[in-house]
């Protein structure tokens, strides 16, 4: 793993001046972000600040109510987007994994190559096998998601998602849903992947994941991007109170 | 004669049509199920596609009316009985169209059985995790791609025993059909009964029919439920030193998270 990536300036998402209101609430305030191709960047904050909202904005989950979002540099807020398309190069993995619960976990990774990258079933089939070979689930092709534990989920749906050869990964708290004996596995995968120039988006709980393996650090809180910097700024000198407090409470 | 005497003279007399109405019964019941199933199933996707806060006003517009208009099949057929949609339906459209009185009744059925499936697969579309949605959502899949791929086979899995139940009410209230003259088992009771004016030894041996088949076929279809749940076990395929190789796990807690 010690292959260097250079890090580039080519603007992968940028997010200007983003907001997000569900009814009242509003949950994301004024974010504006750049994210560039290869960057790993990690979002902390305490519950309820809004970070799965600014990665489901991202995905396209959810619509944000102001502001824009450009991949590219263009906007993917434009009536014109092919959303799909979109999503298949700015992909996300979830808490809960979200794995199809009909299909066995091979499947899971080809279905989506098949029926939105229109690659042939062998293709697909082999390029499934090669991203679960790589996280250590090729063993388990015939499983069902439910005969899985949370680890091996997760490790098949970071397969699922790399199977689309996306350009961007949104993690939203890989591994947050699993049991302790398992954090480990998942977070090894993701490790791996920050060193392969994809670019990645984490939300997590994992101070030490944060820390040692992302070039970039966002604290959130009510909405707002609080503070934005290395690792050794975000972790070392915090400049603002509320990262502070934040740190305290959670190191 | 008792009433057992008289309902072996029935039998041996009139088994021929009891055996006519006993097929023409399960013919409209099934027939009109899975038509019924074709109707609810393409209903309730179109109800449940989502209209995001992105769409055209026209496009808004358009799901409205249809929307409105699919909830009132729905409402309208399952506030009335089927006996008075039969009768309506039949001599309004189906006499003037001298159509088949079969082919009526079972597009009569369908039309009924059509509006409790609508209601039956939009519940088990939504009873589906959002989760389901998102994950495919997320990489790219269309609404009609997720919903046909992974969700409506989910949704579907999970209402068999609905479906299953539906059927079973089928020959039974596909009874009321025989106001329109077809001969299914009612009425090929009734004619037998007719004959002799007795009337209770007839229903007696058509209530024993309509037992044994609705019995019958609750049975075949749990029987196909438990089958339907799935292998207990999955394969591991071979390592890379033994790729022939093949351990056999055994299920566990399948059920969990599904
Ligand atoms: N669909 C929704 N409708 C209404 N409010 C929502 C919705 N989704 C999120 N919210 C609200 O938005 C706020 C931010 O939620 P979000 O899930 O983004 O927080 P988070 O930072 O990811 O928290 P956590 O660490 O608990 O996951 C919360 O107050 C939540 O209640
Ligand atoms: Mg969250």
């Amino acid at each position: 793993m010690s292959e260097t990536v250079e890090k580039t300036n080519e603007r992968m998402i940028s997010l200007c001046h983003l907001a997000k209101k569900f009814g009242e609430n509003e949950v994301l305030r004024d974010i504006n972000l750049e994210v560039h191709r290869g960057e790993v960047v990690s979002v902390i904050g305490s519950s309820g600040s809004g970070k799965s909202t600014m990665l489901r904005c991202i995905n396209l989950l959810e619509r944000p109510t102001e502001g824009d979002i450009l991949y590219h540099g263009d906007s993917i807020l434009a009536p014109n987007t092919n959303l799909s398309a979109y999503r298949t190069k700015v992909t996300m993995v979830f808490q809960q994994f979200n794995l199809y619960n009909n299909m066995s976990v091979l499947k899971n990774c080809v279905i989506a190559q098949t029926k939105v990258l229109k690659r042939t079933k062998e293709e697909a089939t082999k390029i499934a096998m090669e991203y679960l070979t790589k996280v250590g689930m090729d063993a388990y092709i015939n499983a069902r998601p439910a005969q899985l534990s949370g680890g091996q989920k997760q490790r098949v749906a970071i397969a699922r998602a790399l199977s689309m050869h996306p350009e961007v990964i949104l993690f939203d708290e890989p591994t947050s849903a699993l049991d302790p004996e398992m954090v480990g596995e998942v977070l090894d995968v993701m490790k791996s992947l920050a060193q392969t120039g994809l670019t990645m988006i984490v939300v997590t709980h994992e101070m030490a994941f944060a820390r040692e393996v992302s070039d970039r650090v966002l604290f959130m809180d009510g909405g707002y991007i609080v503070e934005d910097g290395t690792p050794e700024e975000i972790f070392r000198n915090p400049k603002m109170k509320r990262t502070k407090e934040f740190l305290s409470r959670v190191l | 004669m008792s009433t057992f005497d008289w309902i072996i003279r029935l039998v041996s007399e009139y088994w021929q049509s009891f055996l006519v109405g006993t097929g023409n019964t399960m013919l409209m019941a099934l027939v009109g199920t899975a038509a019924g199933f074709v109707i609810g199933l393409l209903i309730a996707m179109v109800r449940t596609i989502p209209i995001g806060e992105g769409a055209s006003p026209f496009r808004k517009w358009v799901f409205r009316i249809v929307n409105f208009i699919l909830n009132a099949y729905v409402e309208i057929i399952r506030g009335t009985p089927m006996l008075v949609q039969a009768l309506i339906i039949h001599y309004s459209l189906f006499v003037p169209l001298k159509m088949h009185h079969l082919l009526s009744a079972i597009i009569i059925i369908s039309f009924n059985t059509g509006a409790y499936m609508a209601e039956i697969v939009r519940g088990g579309i939504m009873s589906i995790d959002k989760g389901q949605f998102e994950g495919a959502h997320a990489v790219g899949m269309t609404h009609w791609q997720t919903m046909v791929h992974v969700i409506l086979p989910q949704a579907v899995r999970n209402i068999m025993p609905s479906i299953g139940n539906e059927f079973v009410v089928n020959i039974k209230d596909s009874s009321v059909l025989s106001v329109i003259s077809i001969t299914e088992l009612m009425f090929a009771s009734k004619q037998a009964g007719g004959s002799y004016s007795k009337f209770v030894p007839a229903y007696l041996i058509c209530a024993f029919i309509y037992f044994v088949l609705t019995f019958t076929v609750t049975r075949i279809l749990r029987f196909a439920e438990k089958k339907m749940e799935g292998g207990a076990s999955y394969t591991i395929c071979g390592s890379q030193s033994d790729p022939s190789a093949e351990i056999r796990l055994t299920k566990q807690e399948e059920r969990i998270g599904e």
